[in-house]
């Protein structure tokens, strides 16, 4: 018998997609009484430049021995070398990274997930409108759009919390509303401070003050708490927005950022990797995006 | 694609020296269950069950394993403590599963963990003997054209030998002088008849054809409602799916040090926490939320993605579901819109 050796063992050297970097926070602040503000670099200072991704786009977060979930990216690529991201106390992850100061690490992978369609977008008219902690990745799109002025139409935000203490970016959104080339509206649903300036109702109520828009021409970007879709929804269709032209940002459970966990499967699709932006028109034919359930028999 | 001939008993000698590749395993018996042991020989092997409880997904995909190591310094892969594993005795079902968990976890991120496995496994495939649960056949897995290295098709006096990949090659390599490449006018006779045999073999009434349109207008049946009420969410169904690949992620703390493992293992959409985000919102509250969702997910969605339903028919889930919840019984269901006593 002729005696053989198999080799299997120059298998290629690849990646590992699951191998976090370890990033250090270099600052951190209170955004609300609930959300903290933090800005990460790479341990490595010379990898700071190599993190490419776009407005939309996500991150696996994790902190060693508390575990891993998936964050968006409220920063713009147009200012390179810092990632920020804002992490509101919920679970045992999310406190632990709550009480993260500066100068520790946190695991990073990614980005990843698909992202706000900027070569389609150039040139139209843009809508943002963002409720709550939903302003955490719009703000990525709505300061690149603004640091790529030129190459947008007419830009107008709108930007609704529950009471002023719990607007996000709050004196940002001051300062940008000074900004003669976007339209910048603020709303609170109930001011309990009585000094509140800007407008108050629900987000909806924004709506009447638009003016005429050029519809067809006009991107829109909504997120926010799960009721407030229905509700925004009715009014970009009402305006004429052609439905995969209005864009949200969704969120699920996610073990892996790269397809292969299973837990934000919705149908066919994974929200990490076929998502986490959809159009309004994915959201009405896949059931289950934004989570209706089996009573949901609504036809608009 | 290559077709050896070899004569039966030269199966042990030729597992023999497959032995020098790596570790021997196969189907063995013990106390009515079936399982993958390893095994010195082939008389320790079980050639005539039907099934295994658990699919061989768990050689590629562990049911927990460690991905990395971590210490306040960051975190280290954990690869290269596989060891190299010869399966023998896979049925077509079984490599159609493997062929689907390939596309999951191979195609557009590579995971490094299940690719590791699959190229240190070599999967040898077995003709099998269906019973009752069977429903290849309604899938169109009762025979299986690649995904194996070599596959062994039962011709009583002879074995044929279908060389599926290089490596299984290699193995015929090693002991060339038990294989041959006189095939005649009677082993396609014989390899007909066999075919004609195992197809009248199945007892199962199960049709999937229209199943994508039937799950579709029956999103809101009642139906899923009725089904989620008799649902225990045990998750048994997907542990012993050969598809179902979904995983958690869980950091082990050493206790009093900073150093530990970020650990991976089985879970299953059944569970109640599969969907919960944080702050408490869960997206699949109810049962019948879950189960449609497994359901929708291998008989609706996987054809619309891949062609195919993610059902490869081995049955598993009819034997093993405590109360009767399965692909011929679901399916059944919806398409009469009465659920089976």
């Amino acid at each position: 018998m002729k005696k053989m050796c198999v080799v299997l063992e120059d298998r290629e050297v690849q990646d590992n997609p699951f191998q976090p970097d370890m990033w250090r926070i270099v600052r951190r602040y209170p955004l609300t009484s609930d959300v903290n503000f933090y800005q990460a670099r790479p341990v490595d200072v010379d990898e700071a430049l190599k993190m490419n991704y776009m407005p939309g786009q996500f991150i696996m977060l994790s902190i060693p021995g508390e575990g891993e979930a998936p964050f968006c990216i409220s920063s713009t690529p147009s200012r390179p070398g810092l990632l920020e991201f804002c992490i509101r106390r919920m679970g045992t992850l999310t406190s632990s990274l709550f009480d993260l100061k500066e100068n520790q690490t946190v695991g990073i992978r990614g980005p990843y997930g698909n992202w706000f369609p900027l070569d389609k977008m150039e040139g139209k008219d843009i809508m943002i409108v963002a409720g709550g902690m939903g302003v955490a990745p719009l703000r990525s799109l709505l300061l690149y759009i603004l640091d790529n002025r030129d190459k947008f139409g007419r830009v107008t935000y709108l930007h609704g919390a529950k009471n002023p203490g719990e607007m996000l970016f709050r004196d940002e959104f001051f300062q940008l509303k000074e900004r003669e080339d976007l339209n910048c509206l603020l709303t609170v649903d109930k001011d309990d401070t009585g000094k509140w300036t800007e407008r108050t109702g629900l987000i909806t109520t924004l709506f009447k003050e638009l003016g005429p828009i050029d519809s067809k021409n006009t991107y829109a970007a909504v997120c926010g708490p799960p009721i407030m879709y229905k509700f925004v929804m009715e009014h970009l269709v009402k305006l004429g927005i052609p439905k995969h032209q209005i864009l949200m940002t969704l969120e699920r459970r996610m073990k892996c950022g790269v397809g292969k966990c299973g837990h934000c499967a919705v149908e066919y699709l994974y929200t990490c990797i076929d998502g986490p932006v959809f159009s309004w028109w994915d959201v009405l034919h896949m059931k289950e995006l934004i989570g209706r359930g089996a009573s949901d028999k609504t036809i608009a | 694609m290559m077709i050896l001939k070899m004569k039966k008993e030269d199966l042990p000698a030729f597992l023999e020296s497959a032995k020098e590749w790596g570790e021997l395993w196969g189907p063995t018996t013990k106390d009515g269950k079936t399982s993958y042991a390893k095994v010195d020989s082939l008389s320790q092997m079980d050639l005539k069950a039907t099934r295994t409880v658990i699919p061989p997904k768990k050689f590629l995909y562990p049911p927990r394993f460690t991905m990395f190591d971590f210490d306040e310094e960051g975190f280290v892969e954990r690869t290269g403590d596989v060891p190299k594993r010869i399966l023998f005795g896979l049925h077509p079902c079984d490599v159609h599963g493997i062929l689907i968990m390939d596309k999951l976890f191979l195609e557009t991120y590579k995971d490094p963990y299940y690719a590791e496995r699959r190229e240190k496994t070599l999967l040898l495939g077995h003709s099998c003997i269906p019973d009752d649960k069977c429903m290849c056949f309604a899938t169109n897995t009762d025979f299986v054209a690649e995904g194996f290295d070599l596959f062994f098709t039962d011709l009583k006096m002879f074995y044929l030998v279908w060389v599926g990949s290089s490596k299984g090659h290699d193995l015929v390599r090693m002991r060339a002088d038990l294989f041959s490449r006189n095939l005649d006018k009677n082993d396609i006779l014989n390899y007909t008849e066999y075919r004609k045999w195992k197809t009248a073999q199945f007892k199962a009434k199960i049709d999937l054809t229209g199943m994508p349109d039937i799950f579709e207008l029956g999103y809101n049946s009642p139906i899923w409602d009725e089904l989620g009420e008799k649902c225990l969410s045990c998750g048994q169904c997907s542990m012993v799916c050969p598809t179902c690949n979904c995983y958690n992620v869980v950091d082990e703390v050493d206790l009093g040090t900073a150093e530990g493992t970020r650990d991976r293992f089985w879970d299953s959409c059944m569970f109640r926490e599969y969907s919960v985000v944080a702050g408490g919102h869960n997206f699949r509250d109810k049962r019948a939320d879950r189960l449609r969702l497994w359901y929708t997910h291998k008989l609706q969605a996987f054809i619309g993605e891949f062609g195919k339903p993610a059902c490869v028919g081995c049955g598993r889930c009819v034997a093993t579901c405590p109360v009767d919840i399965n692909v011929a019984t679901v399916s059944t269901a919806l398409k009469e819109q009465e659920v089976g006593k």
